[in-house]
């Protein structure tokens, strides 16, 4: 192209450089400007192909246009304005720059039309999430954020290696519909890459683990957009691929049993992420123009309501600093908006008539059914009635209600939080009863329009099943409540193999591995070092007597100098991340601006 | 604040409240089995009467107590687990 094509994540990744250097008075501003200019231009993009660029003899393509990749930017760049208003009071720039990058990769993704660009923001999705992780500055935060980035980073070779290979045999970094008919190896190293971002289990543990532990509003802007990315790439690569349909159904399912157990209640919002993740995973598996406008759809209804939890829950971390539902209880007196907002994200992501996830979620049911999966359909259904019984039930009651009463200090910190945080929450509250009254605005969004519009949600059956299903739901909350009093414990998922497998691999290096250390240190002490030292002594008088004078102003410059790169090189790995994320954000923008001219 | 007062003046007429549920939970079955049409059902079982109720209630159920069970085999441990 010779004409310059801006990239919506050239606004962000620009504007992520410019904000540490603003005076305050601007920085709030600047803040949600950004956000809404990057809404605005994916707005204004038209559908074709843009940004291409010649690296070493491959195409490259930034900005691959479409109906698919439109729905996706859309919702993307939208959350990202409330992610940052509901966090416009946060005064710790890193974690704003942190969060830009994090939606910069996810946008990148999306438009990306090639392999090679996809894994670039791929992994700048991952390198710039983790830093909302550590931003929360807890110790375990830190273990997190470190298990977080193992994980990601695994996934991310398997990428790699997946697209090294299918590109070698088709020849084309094209990223396109595989062909699932026919999986080879590399698509299925491709898929494993995108379904460990989707949270598909036993690739899932690492979700609960970081946005259970993340910052307030961090966990706002990551429940939004790595998993969902990693569905627009299976929408984008995988439609069809039969394997899904089942590892989605255990998706939804999986995530409602541990919800149950769960006593954090960000994190069994994030493992309702990975059950509400699964509706979509097994509508790509089904494949057809209905199952993907369905997944499509949900994830759409889902980035909303699950931002707008998270803030709720996230409301409540921020003003009485505790997360658990053993520590929490009552709070109707002093948070009622908050209640408010977050039963509206609940009666959302349960599907209620009228709320988002009803429109959304069962098209992906009905798609099951249409194509006579049975089983699919019903135990869909199922994990709706776990989504209800959780989201819709277990969260407004144990924190707003319920028998608990939260400690003195906890109970005087409570109090409605910022008026910012509200207006996000109030705004998302808005979109998710819009999309769920008004059907047109999300289904003249989806890739295949037409097949959409001749889908009815509110027809007289539908609504009525959907009533029976989720107030009986409620008939069983209400009569089992003994049961699902919530216990301080934590629950052990697939996170244990690589935690307690590290611990082995650590004490393996610390025990026999250290003893072969010494032995050769000691080997090496006696037969190299002690004549060594003596030589070193003789060369120390002649060097004290002789060449001190000359060389000491030399030395005193050396020493300077160490002391400065010392700082780079004393292990510390997030130092050392945070350099290495600044070269690495040089060189892509470097990059879209080349790409673009 | 107002919403405080509403929520107060439901939770002191809470008996009134239950009991308006289950009215509401009563017709909505009898309304289902009435008016609803169920041309369009996939399989024979939701032509039951208050199928998608008794589906509802025993799913709710039968989450609840074999998560617990799952969760009592050994998967809930004390919250200092991972500690070393």
């Amino acid at each position: 192209m010779n004409s310059f094509w801006l990239h919506p994540a050239l606004i962000l990744i620009l504007g992520a450089l410019v904000l540490p250097f603003l005076p305050g008075r601007v920085k709030r501003p600047f803040l949600l400007l950004v956000p809404v200019l990057v809404f605005a231009r994916v707005l204004t993009l038209t559908h074709g192909s843009f940004g291409h660029v010649s690296f070493l003899g491959w195409d490259l393509v930034f900005g691959r246009v479409d109906r698919l990749s439109q729905v996706f930017g859309y919702i993307m760049s939208l959350m990202c304005i409330l992610g940052n208003l509901y966090g416009l009071h946060v005064k710790d720039d890193r974690q704003h720059v942190a969060a830009w990058f994090y939606v910069a990769g996810s946008i990148g993704a999306i438009y990306a039309g090639d392999y090679l660009t996809l894994f670039l923001f791929w992994e700048l999705m991952a390198f710039s999430s983790v830093f909302l992780i550590w931003a929360r500055g807890r110790e375990e935060s830190l273990g997190a954020g470190f298990r977080y980035l193992l994980v990601h980073v695994a996934g991310g070779l398997s990428l790699l290696a997946g697209m090294v290979w299918h590109c070698n045999t088709v020849g084309s970094w094209e990223f396109s519909l595989t062909d699932v008919q026919h999986a080879t190896p590399a698509t299925y190293l491709i898929m494993i890459g995108f379904i460990l971002n989707a949270a598909v289990p036993p690739l899932h543990a690492w979700l609960p683990d970081a946005y259970g532990e993340a910052t307030f509003n961090g966990s706002v802007f990551m429940c939004a957009f790595t998993t969902k990315t990693a569905v627009y790439a299976l929408c984008r690569g995988f439609a069809g691929m039969e394997i899904l349909v089942p590892l989605g159904v255990i998706m939804a399912l999986y995530g409602v049993v541990y919800a149950v157990l769960e006593n954090d209640c960000r994190r069994l919002l994030a493992y309702h992420i990975i059950s509400q993740v699964g509706y979509m995973v097994a509508g790509v598996g089904l494949g057809t123009q209905m199952a993907v406008n369905g997944a499509c759809a949900h994830a759409f209804a889902h980035i909303l309501y699950k931002g707008l939890l998270f803030m709720g829950c996230g409301a409540v971390l921020h003003m009485t600093g505790e997360s658990k539902f053993t520590e929490l209880g009552g709070l109707w007196r002093k948070m009622p908006w908050t209640f408010v907002f977050t039963l509206i994200g609940g009666l959302s992501i349960s599907a209620f008539p009228l709320f988002s996830g009803f429109v959304s979620k069962s098209m992906i049911v009905a798609a099951g059914f249409e194509e006579h999966k049975l089983w699919v359909g019903f135990l869909l259904m199922l994990a709706s009635v776990g989504t209800f019984l959780h989201t819709g039930l277990k969260v407004p009651y144990f924190i707003w209600f319920g028998k608990n009463q939260p400690k003195r200090e906890v109970w005087e910190r409570a109090a409605e939080p910022p008026w910012n945080m509200n207006a996000a929450m109030a705004l998302a509250s808005v979109l998710c009863i819009f999309i769920g009254c008004y059907t047109p605005y999300l289904y003249k969004m989806l890739p295949y329009p037409e097949v959409a519009a001749e889908y009815h949600p509110y027809t007289a059956y539908h609504v009525s099943e959907t009533l029976q299903i989720l107030l009986f739901t409620a008939v069983g909350f209400f009569l089992l409540l003994k049961k699902l009093v919530p216990e301080p414990v934590i629950s052990l998922d697939c996170d244990w193999f690589y935690r307690m497998g590290g611990r082995a691999f650590l004490t393996f290096a610390r025990k026999p591995v250290q003893a072969v250390d010494t032995f050769v240190g000691e080997l090496y002490r006696l037969g190299g070092l002690i004549p060594l030292m003596l030589t070193a002594r003789l060369a120390g008088l002649f060097d004290n007597y002789i060449i001190d004078g000359a060389v000491d102003g030399f030395a005193r410059s050396v020493r300077r100098l160490g002391q400065r790169l010392r700082g780079v090189q004393r292990g510390q790995v997030q130092e050392n991340l945070v350099f290495a994320f600044g070269v690495a954000a040089a060189l892509i923008v470097a990059f879209l601006i080349l790409a673009n001219w | 604040m107002s919403l405080v007062k509403l929520i107060e003046y439901l939770r002191n007429r809470l008996k009134t409240v239950v009991r308006l549920c289950w009215v509401a939970l009563a017709l909505l079955v009898v309304a289902d089995i009435l008016f609803v049409d169920k041309e369009h059902a996939h399989t024979a079982v939701e032509h039951w009467w208050g199928f998608w109720s008794l589906f509802g209630f025993v799913g709710c159920a039968a989450l609840i107590i074999v998560s617990k069970w799952y969760g009592h085999a050994g998967i809930m441990q004390r919250e200092d687990y991972y500690d070393e």
